[in-house]
């Protein structure tokens, strides 16, 4: 792809979602449509951060333990504390690869499904420490969280009160997706300088990669680091949309969500989560239209795209250059 | 030959127990610059272990090796291979899903001046960096013969440019001391023989090789010293001459005609 059309597709896609989509929302008065793509933005930056493990050859389907975490941190913070909610995004974050890196470092030896296996069960350890945690109010989780508050630097707003805003939902649209393109942005340039070429050296031969003086235990936890920092990101900002957070806020099933949005959108691109996340997330509602036979057309999809596009989504746009790279 | 002398690299004492076991027995030797030097012996005599000992991929029970004097021994493999002691892969260890230039380009990581973030933010140093691997890679792969396969995927190449990639990725580590794992196993005569002018070009180069090696008309052609391995022990050290007239070798591996022609 040529540079042109690289920054012409970027151009599209930005004046689309910031542009075409909010004025398409006003014009329809589909109100709702906002929530529900505010939602795919925030998962999407917390499947960004699984696709991250992928990209270094992990399975990863404990991504909910650190949405939760990064929910209950802010949460805690702007409740108990009164601290801005704007600041605890980044602490959030910061405090999610914390633990990542002390969770990280003895569990990232393994490989394949055996650190598949150890992920799948953080999801539910984190659940049952909302539960027990004095700081997480057990089963009654946080509720009524302010909404966040403003932002002024100089006596100039830089972003409103959102509590004095007529409608909320715009606000954390633009919140949400301004920061998902931030993160792929991130994410973009992560995969495309050397850091990449090292993640991926790390996927495709980790003995290797040692041999070639490759520091791969720190560039492993280094990945699962960041890959948590977007989970926590992903999830503070879920909650404070939600207002509330509940031991079951994110739950084994989207952790396994997070997944699979990568699986769907494609291993071998940057931008496959995003896609990923938006067909998951609209295709599950479309099916609710069916009934009861949603979940099993749903499951059948998920199996056929698999075996016929075991790529992803992004590759049928490149079908002369195979899988694998973006 | 005086084996200390210039030693760069030295095996003291090395010892490995796996359980009961005794893969690699009190082995010593001492490979000085520039030189070439194979262990041979026969199948589980130990050499893979002694490799793998060698380039800190396994712990010793006991002993040291030391390089340059430095004890390297119970660094990890990517310490040792800062160091300059870089190992080469047994079959065909590469990254399969890039290019042969991006193969070559990855392992030029030891000789990166830039951080990680320097990379992640596009600095001069990483822009430099990034200028000179390509430089750099491309030289070293017209050096191996890669050249028409520069942009090839790794997984496509047939076997006898899979072995070149292999020292292609050790060479662009800069090493001092390259180990090569068998590099000439699976080839035909003249594959063979192209592979020894190969390694000689890159003694070259000014490095010291350590060769694990099967093929007895191969290493008995490329060696300057030789040390035989058998039930882990060493069981003689020498040039390719003396090995070969050495009663305890003849008797350990090449006694039997098959010995030599099987491998």
């Amino acid at each position: 792809m040529s540079r042109a059309t690289q920054i012409g597709l970027v151009a599209a896609f930005l004046l689309a979602v910031l542009v075409i989509v909010p004025w398409t929302i006003e014009a329809t008065g589909r109100w709702d449509l906002y929530y529900t793509l505010t939602s795919v933005a925030l998962l999407s930056i917390a499947s960004a951060g699984v696709w991250l493990t992928f990209y270094i050859g992990r399975i990863n389907i404990g991504q909910g333990a650190y949405a939760l975490m990064g929910g209950y941190v802010s949460a805690i913070l702007v409740v108990n504390y009164g601290v801005s909610f704007w600041l605890t995004l980044p602490i959030a974050g910061l405090a999610c690869a914390a633990a990542s890196v002390l969770i990280g470092l003895p569990i990232l030896r393994l490989r394949g499904v055996y650190f598949a296996m150890v992920t799948l069960v953080f999801t539910e350890v984190a659940r049952l420490l909302a539960l027990a945690l004095p700081i997480t109010n057990g089963a009654k989780g946080i509720s009524n969280i302010p909404l966040p508050g403003g932002v002024s630097l100089f006596g100039l707003t830089l972003v409103p009160d959102f509590a004095t805003l007529a409608n909320v939902k715009p606000a954390f649209y633009y919140l949400a997706v301004i920061l998902m393109i931030v993160c792929f942005a991130g994410m973009y340039r992560l995969v495309h300088s050397r850091l990449g070429q090292l993640c991926r050296s790390l996927q495709q031969n980790e003995e290797l990669a040692s041999s070639i003086g490759v520091n791969i235990a720190y560039l492993r936890v280094l990945a699962y680091a960041v890959s948590s920092f977007l989970g926590g990101l992903g999830g503070a900002i879920f909650i404070a949309i939600s207002r509330s957070v509940y031991p079951s806020s994110f739950a084994v099933q989207d952790s396994i969500n997070f997944m699979l949005n990568c699986f769907l959108g494609g291993l071998g691109y940057v931008f496959g989560p995003m896609l990923g996340t938006l067909v998951i997330y609209f295709g599950w509602d479309l099916l609710f239209l069916t009934g009861r036979w949603q979940l099993l057309i749903y499951s059948t999809a998920l199996i056929a795209l698999m075996v016929w596009l075991p790529n992803g989504l992004l590759s049928i746009r490149l079908p002369g250059r195979g899988g694998g790279r973006s | 030959m005086s084996a200390s002398m210039s030693a760069i690299l030295e095996v003291k004492g090395v010892t490995k127990r796996f359980g009961g076991l005794v893969a690699v027995n009190n082995v010593s030797f001492g490979v000085n610059e520039r030189e070439i030097l194979s262990v041979i012996g026969p199948n589980g005599a130990g050499k893979s272990t002694l490799f793998k000992l060698i380039a800190s991929f396994l712990q010793t029970s006991a002993g040291e090796v030391r390089f340059r004097g430095d004890r390297i021994s119970d660094l990890t493999p990517h310490a040792v291979a800062r160091k300059g002691v870089v190992r080469t892969f047994q079959e065909t260890t590469i990254f399969r899903g890039m290019t042969v230039r991006e193969n070559v380009i990855v392992a030029h990581h030891l000789r990166a001046e830039a951080s990680l973030l320097g990379y992640f933010f596009g600095t001069r140093a990483a822009r430099d960096d990034n200028r000179k691997f390509g430089e750099s890679a491309d030289e070293i792969i017209d050096f191996l013969g890669l050249g028409r396969q520069r942009n090839e995927l790794a997984s496509n190449l047939p076997h006898g440019h899979l072995r070149a990639l292999g020292i292609a990725i050790g060479l662009a580590t800069n090493p001092s001391v390259l180990l090569l794992d068998e590099p000439f196993a699976g080839m035909n005569h003249d594959e063979t023989m192209k592979a020894v002018e190969m390694v000689r070009s890159v003694r070259e180069r000014g490095l010291t090789l350590l060769l694990v090696e099967h093929d007895m008309p191969a290493v008995m052609k490329i060696s300057d010293r030789i040390v035989v391995l058998n039930f882990g022990e060493k069981i003689a050290e020498g040039t390719p001459a003396e090995i070969q007239r050495d009663a305890r070798v003849i008797e350990a591996y090449l006694g039997t005609e098959d010995a030599m022609i099987g491998m």
